[in-house]
């Protein structure tokens, strides 16, 4: 639900990274902080465990410039990809306005990809939302690792509706922005459309 | 869709503001922050420069989530207040017209009771300006959205 205020001219949106546990969700959202002018951006909040795990989320605030007089505030969230964090996944799901899906490409995480996919649109339902509906990315993460699945393999199982994909390697950064650039962009195209 | 955008235009915000400036007064209290349930800020009241209301929103936010996803846990409706103490400075929390968090931040200068007090009397102000505002007929203000181009977005992400 994005939120509009005509009175400070601003347009805040909501983008929430999903995907299984260690896909690099975090990574993407610390990359995106790094390589952002300090005018650009807020505080990057991770509430994690101990060892770095994500617990609830992941939040930073990005300020992308103006369009039309208005200010456009994108807020990225991620979920906790631990399978027993659902309930907190669902949480974060609310007020969502574009979810970009975070895959990780390594072979052994292939299943955990498909649980994670249907996790997502079982969550979404259940907030009223549909993931055929809403604006939608993949990226298919750790393409630079050897047990890479080929990409066709990827498409083939998890992105059967065609939506923009990316093949990333969020620790360098390759692919992460073009993917946040990708999924904005759908968010503001909706926006157009009358949200 | 269950969660209609929410637009908000001059004269509602200034009321809002309005509003939290006076429990601002009255509640003598450092500062009051009015946030959405998506961790948005829309007004604020008796902010210093140091504090990052953008971060505290969003965490303020998550906090009412998961007390809320707890409520639900124990099939109870919702928990409307909620009160963290420290030692220098408490924060009351409140949710206004089930969408709205009215957000107290207080220290030794004023008392849990009188902030309590006060908050009761703006949630119900704040929660006929945000009645109202749910009611409002989307204006022509919209419109402006409408001319987006390709171009606008594109030029957004520069070259």
């Amino acid at each position: 639900m994005s939120f509009i205020n005509y009175s400070a001219r601003e347009i805040n949106c909501k983008l929430v990274y999903y995907g299984p546990g260690l896909c690099g969700k975090t990574t993407n959202l610390q990359f995106i902080y790094s390589k952002t002018r300090p005018e650009s951006k807020g505080k990057m909040i991770s509430l994690a465990t101990e060892t770095e795990r994500t617990l609830f989320f992941d939040f930073l605030p990005l300020s992308l410039g103006e369009i039309r007089g208005f200010k456009t505030r994108f807020h990225l969230y991620t979920v906790p990809g631990q399978v027993f964090y659902d309930a907190s996944r669902k949480l974060i799901l609310k007020g969502v306005d574009g979810v970009c899906f975070v895959a990780d490409s390594q072979l052994e995480r292939m299943e955990a990809n498909i649980e994670s996919l249907d996790n997502l649109r079982f969550n979404l339902e259940e907030q009223g939302y549909d993931l055929d509906k809403i604006p939608y990315v993949i990226q298919y993460n750790k393409r630079d690792l050897p047990s890479a699945v080929p990409l066709e393999e990827l498409r083939a199982t998890l992105n059967t509706n065609n939506v923009p994909e990316f093949e990333a390697c969020a620790v360098t950064g390759e692919g992460v922005f073009d993917t946040l650039k990708a999924l904005a962009k759908q968010v503001l195209t909706e926006l157009r459309k009358g949200g | 869709m269950l969660n209609p955008q929410l637009a908000l235009y001059d004269e509602e915000l200034t009321e809002i503001r309005e509003v939290a400036d006076r429990l601002h007064q009255d509640s003598r209290a450092r500062t009051i922050l009015i946030v959405d349930k998506n961790g948005q800020l829309i007004a604020a009241s008796g902010v210093d420069a140091e504090l990052d209301t953008t971060s505290l929103s969003s965490l303020v936010a998550g906090n009412v989530a998961a007390t809320g996803g707890i409520a639900k846990l124990i099939e109870e409706e919702e928990f409307t207040g909620q009160y963290h103490e420290g030692k220098e400075i408490s924060v009351h929390m409140t949710i206004v017209a089930r969408r709205i968090i009215l957000v107290v931040l207080f220290d030794k200068n004023t008392t849990q009771g009188l902030v309590r007090l006060r908050v009761k009397k703006a949630n119900e102000a704040l929660t006929t300006i945000f009645d109202t505002l749910a009611a409002k007929p989307k204006g022509a203000q919209e419109d402006v959205f409408k001319e987006i181009t390709d171009e606008d977005i594109d030029n957004l992400f520069g070259p």
